[in-house]
């Protein structure tokens, strides 16, 4: 409890310098309606969020509520029926029209975790992050070395040179977490990301996003079901039916 | 970092297997050009080698090649007697198939105006040239004749005193040659039981007639040898190759001739061309329809391997575009692929036909331009292969990671 504590005031802390910040990423009365007529689904239902840089949130909330569209929204690749997602104050989104090149801007700003880890399964885990780097436009040695460093942050810099196939479902993950953070992206989203991992392994990873995030001053959200690892998120928002809960319908980190 | 070659090791066995297939259609298509170039090679080989300037051949005819031309021996001291003309030659060329150890023997029969011509233009690889009138032979060794060894045809016996190698005619059947007198006899043969009955019947008829019981002495004539009656037609022969003096006024020769109403003249390229649109143009139709079937073909046959190989990284790919891939990573991902596939099938048929072609019955002639021009096909095929695939790569949607 004592380091739950240190963390929210270290969380307060952060808030305050984030609040003059841009924030890392504002959704603004955003709807998604998949299907029409009988078929209609409103999976998004007017969500207004905002996350700071530096800041960690953790989207929790029932199968179908809505938090997959909402990131994926918010990953700019799953437009928006209607409202605005402006990224570290750009407009880039205004229903569904895309105000800038989207592929572009998720290469220079974004990084995604996904519930699989989506490695590309001809490369190693090295090449795996390497990549990320050399489509930005990182020559290629400089890209390697960025790759070997980040590895050997996340503890696997010993199977670099191993296919994805070797690897096992942890270790897997964790190249997708190197590979999410390889360009210093402003915005981290993640989609269940620890759903395949043993709760040591889940709250590895999801203390690595906080330390990125606090590190590198870039927002964070993780959508969750895992609830034992929440203390180290900063903010937790939930969801249900398509829209947030107001903060006082949901308990707090510190009570879990 | 190059994914197309990464990709290409984790899914080697069945790049591997596909290029083996591009390969062996693409030395088929090699060998369709090497063939047809062996086709004008072996057409024209007697024509460029045998190094006439002019060839005299029966009136109104496209002989001796694209049709059958006669003419009398006796020509040949008629164009003698024009002035720049140095040599001429009778032309006897005729194709037989004989019965040799129980196998069937073809050969090109190639008479040579001996002494007069001994054959220089031929190179020996092994024996010597003809060195008497008579009853020898110098073979092409596609014939699979030994030096010394005896063959008979009609009613004597040559030997094979000399070896050529790559001497074959229009047909690529091996040449062989001979004295014009013995490829005519060769030409002419006849069972003896014909000339024997022939010469009863002329001996009949003769003695039927009152000039024959008047003139013992040509009754006599009739039952012997036909040279020996001048009544009868003299022996002819295909052409007459006349060679002139390296200073002579071509078209002045060539004019003079034309006013002999009995024959028609070509000068070399004339019949060179004769050649090749009559025998070798349809053939060449041929290779060519084949080559243009087999390069579609391939074609289909990469493009539906590209398209199976992007449909099998279709998640990948949708992945690369979700963390920001442009599209030119994607394309040139397909594109050198494909190109990959094509430069090794290619690469595998040009080994391979150097093994391979020299076993073909006819000749495979690998010309450099041809080469060139089935690598840049290759190329261009390849290209147009990936096509599919990199149209099924721009669709995909990068959120088709998350289904
Ligand atoms: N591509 C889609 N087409 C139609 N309906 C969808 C699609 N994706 C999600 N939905 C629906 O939208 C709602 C929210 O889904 P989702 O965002 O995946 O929820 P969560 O991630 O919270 O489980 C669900 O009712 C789901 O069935
Ligand atoms: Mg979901």
């Amino acid at each position: 409890m004592e380091g739950n504590a240190s963390r929210a005031e270290h969380g307060i802390g952060l808030m305050d310098t984030a609040m003059e910040q841009v924030p890392a990423i504002e959704a603004i009365g955003v709807t998604k309606v998949y299907g029409h007529g009988q078929t209609e689904v409103i999976a998004l239902n007017d969500v207004t969020l905002r996350v700071a840089r530096g800041e960690v949130v953790a989207l929790l909330g029932p199968s179908g509520a809505g938090k997959s569209t909402l990131l994926t929204a918010m990953a700019l690749i799953n437009p928006p029926t209607s409202g605005q997602i402006i990224i570290g104050g750009e407009l880039v989104m205004d229903g569904e029209d895309a105000k800038i090149d989207l592929r572009t801007f998720r290469r220079k700003h974004l990084g995604f975790v996904f519930q699989k880890a989506n490695l590309i399964p001809f490369l190693t885990a090295l090449e795996n992050v390497q990549v990320a780097l050399e489509i930005n436009d990182t020559p290629a040695h400089a890209a390697r070395e960025r790759a070997m460093y980040l590895l050997d942050h996340l503890g696997i810099g010993d199977r670099a040179g191993n296919l994805p196939d070797a690897l096992s479902g942890g270790q897997q993950q964790r190249v997708a977490v190197a590979r999410a953070l390889a360009n210093n992206p402003s915005l981290i989203l993640a989609d269940e990301p620890t759903a395949a991992l043993d709760s040591h392994r889940g709250r590895q990873v999801m203390e690595l996003f906080a330390q990125v995030a606090h590190e590198s001053n870039a927002g964070v959200i993780v959508v969750t079901h895992d609830v034992r690892a929440l203390e180290v998120f900063d903010r937790i928002v939930e969801m249900e039916d398509g829209r947030l809960l107001a903060p006082s319908e949901h308990t707090g980190a510190g009570t879990h | 970092m190059n994914l197309a070659v990464r990709d290409i090791r984790h899914n080697f066995s069945r790049f591997a297997f596909t290029t083996v297939g591009i390969g062996l259609l693409l030395m088929v298509v090699m060998g369709m050009a090497g063939i047809y170039r062996g086709l004008i090679f072996e057409a024209t080989l007697l024509v460029d080698r045998i190094g006439a300037d002019l060839w005299v051949v029966q009136g109104n005819t496209r002989g001796p090649f694209a049709e059958l031309s006669r003419i009398p021996v006796n020509l040949e001291d008629r164009v003698r007697a024009l002035p720049e003309v140095i040599r001429a030659r009778r032309f006897v060329n005729h194709s037989i198939q004989r019965e040799h150890h129980g196998k069937p023997l073809r050969l090109m029969v190639q008479g040579l105006a001996w002494p007069d011509d001994k054959g220089e233009w031929v190179s020996l690889v092994a024996g010597r040239p003809l060195g008497q009138a008579h009853f020898e032979m110098v073979a092409d060794r596609s014939l699979g004749l030994a030096l010394g060894e005896q063959v008979t045809f009609g009613k004597d016996v040559y030997r094979v005193v000399g070896l050529t190698t790559g001497m074959s005619g229009i047909a690529g059947d091996g040449l062989a040659f001979f004295t014009v007198s013995d490829a005519m006899a060769i030409q002419f043969d006849t069972p003896s039981e014909a000339i024997r009955l022939e010469r009863a019947a002329r001996l009949a008829r003769t003695g039927n007639q009152d000039f024959g019981r008047a003139q013992p002495l040509l009754l006599e004539r009739a039952g012997g040898a036909s040279s020996g009656i001048s009544e009868l037609p003299q022996p002819q022969v295909s052409a007459i190759l006349v060679s002139l003096n390296p200073s002579a006024d071509v078209n002045k020769i060539i004019s003079t001739l034309s006013t002999w109403s009995d024959v028609t003249v070509y000068t070399a390229q004339q019949q060179r061309d004769l050649l090749l649109s009559g025998t070798v143009d349809k053939s060449r139709r041929q290779l060519g329809l084949f080559s243009v079937l087999l390069i579609i073909i391939s074609t289909i046959i990469i493009a539906l391997i590209m398209y199976t190989l992007t449909l099998d990284k279709i998640h990948d790919i949708a992945l690369l575009k979700l963390i920001g891939a442009r599209n030119r990573v994607i394309v040139s991902l397909i594109l050198q692929q494909a190109l990959i596939m094509g430069a090794f099938g290619y690469g595998l048929a040009w080994w391979l036909g150097q093994y391979l072609f020299p076993y073909f019955p006819r000749r495979v002639m690998l010309e450099t331009p041809d080469l060139i021009k089935l690598a840049m096909i290759t190329v261009l095929i390849s290209m147009l292969a990936s096509l599919l695939g990199i149209w099924k790569a721009m669709r995909v949607e990068p959120n088709t990671v998350l289904a």
